[in-house]
């Protein structure tokens, strides 16, 4: 069953065993010297995949535990897909702290990558709103942990990668809404410095914001895309509507579907799809968080050799140059994809010791799998990101050195020293050059 | 607000079922053989909208404990509105050929302790003179392949149970729902090779609310399965006995 498990880029590609747990007092097999666990597969790279090894399926862990309704605290089993929680809490008012660009995580999958979303400026990363878990060790130890029991497990399995041992369930605070409606406005701007000005302007008064960028625009025209930023509304109902509709990418097409051609068009007509300089509407929260969710199987359109994402975050002081550079080195290789995204992030801390957001800014696009020029181009935006300070996010790399690695994530060494013997993944090893 | 008896209640396609159910604000009574996983099945339903839910545990093969178990369900819910009986095992069909004890053993699990329950259920609603009973049943009773068929006789057997009930108790308000599902993704079958003819159990439970909701006597989950089986059902047996099913 290797193909079942693989991660969201398709690549890389290899061969592991797998098992899955079906309840939660259950143990993890013993005697097994490299298991990693394995939530949804939306981790674009090889952090969810465990070459040789063996990978521990929690999709049977989706009991809910216990909902106070009234304080919004959640707790569940870490197998439960974010989907799956806004179904029974929206209409009860209440919404995720922090929810990524897809709902088909798992909560495991969310505390181990710490994931962010369109409100890090306010909210920080999903881990800061994190209480309690429990973390499975391979010797049978189940250990209790949260900011004030087994705190240095509590720190290093926040943006962990899963390499501490099983989180089995956790609890988690929930945000109170009002409706499940989103007001929401797109701004067409034209320049890097215009998304700038625009994230600071809108940051103070807007809970969620982001931008999607034309990454094949050139000269003046650099950067320019679509600002989107909006709040929950306040009126409107509160409905968690399941997808109406959805379409499935049925097959692997024989090539990507990618290329320089179909990125320029994309591209240029996503960006002049709009013509006023800026609308604003009313929608559903699906539409504004997911917008992608409702196209199964999107991963496929790269063909059968996958795709890499390119996801790092640069530091305030230098965002700006940086993140012209690394455009302009995108812009003029003619790859990308069609939807890059940019975002600025805010100051406030995760409690994980590898969590991958700081306060400044954070570029992610997807790259057809073409090994030499992909792997070129990426070694020209790595100078770019080692000369600014940025660091690259784990759960979208397949192609980070140990070095830079070891130089973004000060902390990998007090990670190393908490992770399970037991637990490795494909990810882990590449970086520590095993 | 229906009140659900649930038996099997651990398996993966009762617990998509019971959580469809516990949205819907049922009562529900959950009988299964693993604790702890009832109790953590309880603690999610009540989260999900359910009313109220109960368990007990208890291995099915003990048919002498079923009048008990249901006396159980009945006292905790007052009457049945829904009888799912989910329970089961996937048969090592070599290990079978090599032992009558397992193979009786099957035949037991599969078959006779839902005729047991089925017995002990039919005059329970018949007297109450309303009410559903949902059996899963499988499309490997409709015909016994050589690669399947202790478990394929055992489920055949449920199947002509169920149309003898449904017969008996269609004049009486009682609707009898035979359920054939086909491949589902589920821990019984975590060691065979999934293709494109496989569904997950969200969509079988839908597919079983339907058939309850619409009063159904046969469902095939998903529906290409009553044309598959059709198709197998109609090879003549001087064919079939060659074929390697």
């Amino acid at each position: 069953m290797t193909k079942k498990y693989q991660s969201w880029g398709m690549y890389p590609k290899v061969e592991q065993d797998d098992i899955c747990l079906t309840d939660r007092y259950q143990n993890l097999p013993a005697d097994c010297p490299s298991m990693l666990p394995f939530g949804n597969g939306r981790s674009y790279g090889d952090s969810c995949l465990n070459a040789d090894g063996l990978v521990v399926d929690t999709r049977y862990l989706n009991n809910f535990i216990s909902f106070d309704s009234a304080l919004g605290l959640l707790r569940c089993e870490a197998g439960l897909l974010l989907s799956e929680i806004l179904e029974l809490v929206v209409p009860q008012g209440w919404f995720l702290p922090v929810t990524p660009g897809t709902k088909y995580v798992t909560v495991g999958g969310a505390i181990a990558n710490d994931v962010h979303g369109k409100n890090h400026h306010v909210a920080g990363t999903f881990g800061c709103h994190v209480k309690r878990f429990e973390l499975l060790r391979s010797d049978g130890e189940r250990l209790c942990c949260s900011p004030t029991e087994h705190v240095d497990f509590f720190a290093a399995t926040i943006g962990g990668l899963g390499l501490t041992g099983m989180i089995v369930w956790a609890e988690f605070q929930l945000q109170r809404i009002t409706s499940s409606d989103m007001d929401m406005e797109c701004i067409k701007y034209d320049s890097l410095e215009d998304f700038f000005l625009l994230s600071a302007e809108s940051d103070l008064d807007y809970e969620y914001s982001m931008a999607w960028v034309d990454c094949t625009a050139k000269g003046s025209k650099l950067g320019r895309g679509h600002f989107l930023r909006g709040n929950h509304a306040n009126t409107g109902g509160l409905q968690a509507t399941e997808q109406a509709f959805s379409l499935s990418v049925p097959v692997v097409p024989p090539v990507s579907l990618v290329n320089s051609l179909t990125l320029r068009v994309f591209n240029t007509l996503y960006y002049e799809r709009q013509r006023q300089s800026s609308v604003k509407n009313t929608s559903h929260y699906e539409s504004f968080f997911y917008p992608l969710d409702w196209v199964l199987r999107m991963n496929r359109i790269y063909g059968p050799n996958g795709f890499q994402q390119y996801q790092c975050v640069i530091p305030r002081q230098q965002s700006e140059d940086a993140i012209r550079e690394i455009l302009t080195a995108i812009s003029f290789s003619g790859m990308g994809s069609f939807l890059a995204v940019l975002k600025v992030c805010g100051d406030i801390d995760s409690p994980g010791l590898m969590s991958f957001p700081k306060c400044g800014t954070t570029l992610a696009l997807d790259f057809s799998n073409n090994s030499s020029k992909t792997a070129a181009l990426f070694k020209v935006l790595d100078e770019i990101l080692i000369a600014a300070e940025g660091r690259l996010y784990p759960a979208k790399d397949a192609h980070m050195s140990g070095e830079l690695f070891k130089s973004c994530y000060p902390n990998w060494g007090e990670v190393c020293r908490l992770k399970d013997p037991n637990f490795s993944s494909s990810f882990w090893r590449r970086v520590m050059q095993e | 607000m229906k009140k659900v008896l649930i038996i099997g209640a651990t398996s993966a396609i009762a617990i998509s079922t019971s959580r469809l159910l516990a949205v819907r604000g049922s009562q529900m009574f959950l009988v299964g053989r693993n604790e702890v996983s009832l109790r953590a099945s309880k603690d999610d339903l009540l989260v999900r909208g359910a009313d109220k839910v109960g368990y007990v545990s208890m291995d099915l093969n003990e048919t002498q404990r079923h009048g008990e178990c249901l006396n159980e369900a009945i006292a905790f819910l007052g009457a049945l509105d829904i009888v799912l009986i989910a329970h089961g095992t996937l048969s090592d069909q070599q290990a079978c050929e090599a032992s009558v004890e397992l193979t009786l053993g099957e035949i037991k699990t599969n078959a006779l302790s839902t005729v047991s329950l089925l017995t002990l259920l039919a005059n329970l609603l018949e007297n109450q003179g309303s009410g559903v009973l949902a059996v899963i049943s499988s499309v490997a009773g409709d015909r016994g392949r050589g690669s399947n068929y202790v478990y394929g006789s055992a489920k055949a057997m449920v199947d002509a149970f169920l149309s003898g009930l449904r017969n008996r108790l269609s004049k009486k308000g009682v609707q009898v729902l035979t359920i054939k599902p086909g491949f589902v993704d589920t821990p019984m079958t975590a060691e065979l090779a999934k293709g494109i003819l496989w569904a997950d159990p969200d969509t079988i439970a839908k597919g079983i609310l339907l058939g309850i909701d619409k009063g159904r006597n046969i469902v095939y989950l998903p529906f290409f399965w009553r044309y598959i089986m059709l198709i197998i059902k109609f090879v003549p047996e001087f064919v079939f006995k060659r074929l390697s099913l």
